[in-house]
């Protein structure tokens, strides 16, 4: 660290300025619109708010939101870890390729998602029939809307642990083997510990995309009220109902989240560098 | 870098190879790999010259032209707004800098719907800021200006977190230099810091302008959503979907991967080129 209080020359004016943009900006553009949420959330005072959150249908979409998070965050753990080892742990070809292949999802926008899941599972996509025929309902359902959520969040638990196992190298793990531990001693006692805090740091980022995703699940969910709204549709939902301190009532739920997942992340951070 | 030795040696002794390899590619095939093929084959199917006439038809181009001039606008502004904070946050000590910190990661966190809905309401004419805006003949709340400010919002973390760890890791050796020879704080700045975080402020650039084409959650709030003049292209991919014209949205979905693939493969070029940067 080499902060500017080595520098006498700018200790005065010019720094003083530019910390009052950064921050009037910062004041303006992020922080307004979040304490705006919780403004007009409580707005009309707690009993609208209450009635708002107990309404069946947000209470519905928080319900599915939930489901969606718990069955995608953990199969995103799986899939991570296995990515991570064998990427981190193991030379073979296709390697750099594959590491490519998980940081799709980041550059692709969940709208595109939405509708690559749609040409292939939906009623004219390609397996649209096969699945009429068995009496499978993809689209317009909770399966769908899992699986628009993985693909957005495919690459969060990944590329957090992965640079961790390839800092840490494979000396201990080796060493555990060379000792007769299984396969999955090994994994359980000696690579969970060492990259638990990265994997619950992922995790939280992960649950908190997974939780908020928009437009992927928009496009495959169907915005069936009271059946596939998920909270963030629902958001949308009231706000186009004209029920603004509804859609800010249930925005703040996620907000809420969101700042959870924040001070979580702040924390793991601080346990990740140790 | 790791040796090159100990991962041969590690492909003998550890174990979970098959079963690691295999786990992740099944999942990258199901999840990823098969959903983008079929997206790919759709657009094989339509045929270039239908392809054609749906992406140059009046309101996909209008849409193209929306999108991209509003990300340009977010990206501009980002650029400048991003590489303040990251000096701010590197250079000075003042209270309240972690908190400051920290809230970079709010645009990142927030569901894109929420910060829609609250930046449509902020702005608009009975908000906040729009209430001391419009009656200076400022309107953001569904026009171009609205669009930028959403993907503004949620990208402005990309340029941040990108400059951020390399202006940290800068070798003061060569600022001290050019201060004992003379130099001026604006010259070390331009002459010296600058073209050492270039790369990384590009690459950073780069990265939130593919983030602001593709954006959608955030925008359908405050765009207003009208034909030719306030609709982004995701948004009209998302109303040939309604309309059941798959054609139209894959067409129109293919252009935004490509864009998207395109904007990954120049902002991973940049980020090589920051790396060999740092390691001069």
């Amino acid at each position: 660290m080499q902060a500017a209080t080595f520098n006498p020359t700018q200790t005065s004016l010019v720094p003083r300025l530019l910390i009052g943009l950064a921050v009037a900006l910062t004041l303006l553009i992020v922080v307004a619109p979040l304490v705006y949420i919780f403004a007009r959330a409580f707005g009309e005072g707690w009993r609208v708010y209450a009635e708002n959150l107990l309404n069946p249908a947000t209470l519905h979409a928080v319900w599915l939101t939930t489901i969606t998070a718990l069955i995608v965050v953990p199969v995103n753990i799986a899939f991570g870890i296995s990515a991570a080892w064998v990427v981190a742990r193991f030379r073979f070809p296709g390697r750099s390729l594959l590491v490519t292949a998980i940081e799709i999802p980041f550059s692709i926008s969940p709208i595109i998602a939405g509708i690559c899941y749609l040409l292939l599972y939906g009623r004219q996509g390609l397996l649209g029939p096969w699945l009429a025929d068995n009496d499978l309902q993809v689209m317009f359902a909770l399966p769908g809307i899992v699986l628009v959520t993985m693909f957005v969040t495919a690459p969060f638990v990944a590329r957090e642990v992965l640079p961790l196992m390839q800092a840490q190298g494979s000396d201990q793990e080796q060493a555990a083997v060379t000792l007769g531990a299984s396969g999955w001693q090994v994994f359980r006692r000696v690579t969970l510990p060492n990259i638990k805090w990265a994997l619950l740091y992922g995790a939280v980022l992960c649950t908190a995309r997974a939780v908020g995703e928009f437009g992927g699940v928009s496009v495959v969910s169907g915005n069936i009220r009271g059946q596939t709204n998920t909270l963030p549709l629902h958001v949308e939902l009231l706000f186009n109902d004209l029920n603004a301190t509804g859609a800010f009532a249930a925005a703040s739920v996620l907000t809420l989240l969101a700042l959870v997942a924040l001070v979580a992340k702040t924390v793991l951070e601080a346990r990740k560098a140790r | 870098m790791i040796a090159a030795a100990a991962p041969i040696r590690a492909k003998r002794v550890l174990p979970g190879f098959t079963l690691s390899l295999g786990t992740t590619l099944l999942y990258l095939t199901v999840v990823i790999l098969i959903p983008v093929l079929a997206l790919i084959l759709k657009g094989a199917e339509i045929g270039p010259a239908r392809f054609w006439a749906i992406v140059t038809a009046p309101r996909a181009v209008a849409a193209f032209q929306v999108t991209i001039t509003a990300a340009v606008i977010a990206t501009v502004f980002n650029a400048v707004y991003g590489l303040l904070m990251a000096w701010v946050l590197v250079r000075y000590e003042f209270p309240g800098k972690r908190l400051l910190d920290a809230l970079m990661d709010i645009p990142f966190a927030l569901p894109t719907a929420v910060a829609g809905l609250s930046l449509t309401a902020l702005f608009s004419a009975n908000g906040w800021i729009g209430a001391w805006l419009e009656p200076q003949g400022i309107s953001v709340v569904y026009t171009i200006w609205g669009i930028a400010l959403a993907m503004a919002f949620t990208s402005v973390p990309f340029v941040v977190r990108t400059v951020q760890p390399v202006l940290e890791d800068l070798d003061p050796a060569y600022e001290q230099a050019a201060r004992t020879l003379g130099a001026s704080e604006v010259t070390i700045f331009t002459r010296v810091i600058f073209p050492q975080i270039l790369p990384a402020w590009l690459a950073g650039c780069t990265i939130a302008f593919a983030r602001s084409l593709g954006e959608f959650g955030a925008i359908v709030f405050i765009a207003g959503n009208l034909p030719m003049k306030t609709e982004i292209a995701a948004l009209l991919a998302f109303i040939r979907l309604e309309e059941f014209d798959y054609n139209g949205a894959s067409a129109i979905a293919l252009v935004l991967l490509v864009f998207a693939l395109v904007l990954l493969f120049v902002s991973n070029r940049l980020q090589a080129w920051a790396m060999r940067h740092k390691g001069v």
